[in-house]
């Protein structure tokens, strides 16, 4: 596996970006943008999950406006996070926020694009509020996850 | 006028040199500080995107504004707090760094723009609630909320990067007198 991320880390764009001495910053400026409108169409949904925020709206109508918001800065979240960790994938390799934010991650994606997507935008899967409150906790929880070993990666090593 | 000496003062204070030298909690601040741009930012780019016919086009403005101002006024307040924090732990270098003066430049910009925002167009929302096609002047600002709150989330990053540094000398004319170093006295 080590092996892996060494060479992923030696590859010709992973260089490229290590030795600039700008690239970097500039694509996690980028990422952290994308973070930002990340947050808001996944948190407009869950606090509405929660009864808060646009309770006028049915779930359904926020979550289908969310969506695109949500699947455009998701792809940029994921172009640039993956630009930044081929610039110090061996750092990463032994960097347990890293694992952290990678393992959130894949669940937070999954999560969202089966369990909550099939509770919100179908608005027939379930009406109870203790399940679309319960969804919502876990959609925070997870995003947290991601969002929090993120930041952690670099205050280690 | 200088806010040089003020600085001095503040770094030489036991809270600051506490929160600089912790090995927690300095983290912790700037971690809220960082994911709180998901609650802030978020929701106003939200806001923006409405105003521009992009997103919750079936929604009312004053529905957005009204529902979502408050989880915005949260978010603001929480970046504050620890913004003010984190200048607190180092005020000098800070101070004295470009990133960070842009950073609070266009703040008032963004700050100006969201006021004249309120005061204006927004005053006459029921004109043009449900429109998917707002006003220009409500176009224009959501346009420029974007690029004001584009600049501050880059420039903030930018704080924590060096090229500019006082420290870091020779630096053009230009960018010693933008940051304002002097020399001797950079912490």
């Amino acid at each position: 596996m080590l092996s892996v991320f060494q060479a992923i880390e030696f590859s010709a764009i992973g260089q490229l970006i290590k030795n600039s001495s700008w690239a970097f910053a500039v694509i996690e400026s980028i990422h952290l943008l994308a973070l930002a409108t990340i947050g808001g169409a996944v948190l407009v949904v869950d606090l509405r999950l929660l009864g808060f925020g646009l309770k006028r709206q049915t779930i359904a109508d926020v979550a289908r406006d969310a969506q695109p918001v949500l699947v455009w800065s998701l792809a940029v979240m994921l172009t640039t996070g993956f630009a930044l960790f081929v610039s110090e994938a061996i750092k990463c390799y032994y960097s347990t926020p890293f694992w952290v934010k990678m393992t959130s991650l894949a669940l937070a994606i999954l999560f969202t694009f089966t369990v909550k997507r099939r509770v919100t935008l179908t608005g027939s899967a379930t009406d109870r509020p203790m399940v679309l409150r319960l969804v919502a906790l876990v959609s925070l929880a997870l995003w947290f996850g991601v969002g929090a070993g993120g930041r952690w990666i670099g205050f280690s090593g | 006028m200088s806010l040089l000496p003020f600085c001095q003062w503040l770094a030489e204070t036991r809270g600051s040199i506490a929160l600089h030298e912790s090995l927690f909690m300095y983290p912790l601040v700037e971690s809220v500080h960082v994911l709180t741009l998901c609650l802030f930012v978020g929701m106003s780019v939200l806001l923006d995107l409405r105003l521009l016919g992009v997103t919750l086009t079936r929604v009312r403005v004053s529905e957005v504004t009204d529902r979502l101002l408050p989880w915005m006024i949260a978010g603001f307040t929480v970046m504050l707090v620890t913004g003010l924090l984190l200048f607190y732990a180092i005020p000098i270098r800070s101070y004295q760094n470009i990133f960070f003066r842009l950073k609070l430049i266009t703040l008032v910009f963004a700050g100006l723009n969201a006021w004249y925002f309120h005061e204006g167009i927004h005053k006459r929302v029921t004109e043009w609630d449900s429109d998917v096609r707002t006003p220009p002047r409500a176009r224009m600002a959501g346009i420029l909320s974007l690029v004001f709150w584009t600049v501050i989330v880059v420039s903030g990053r930018m704080i924590a990067y060096n090229w500019f540094d006082c420290d870091m000398q020779p630096q053009p004319r230009i960018v010693n007198t933008l940051a304002g170093c002097v020399p001797g006295q950079t912490r």
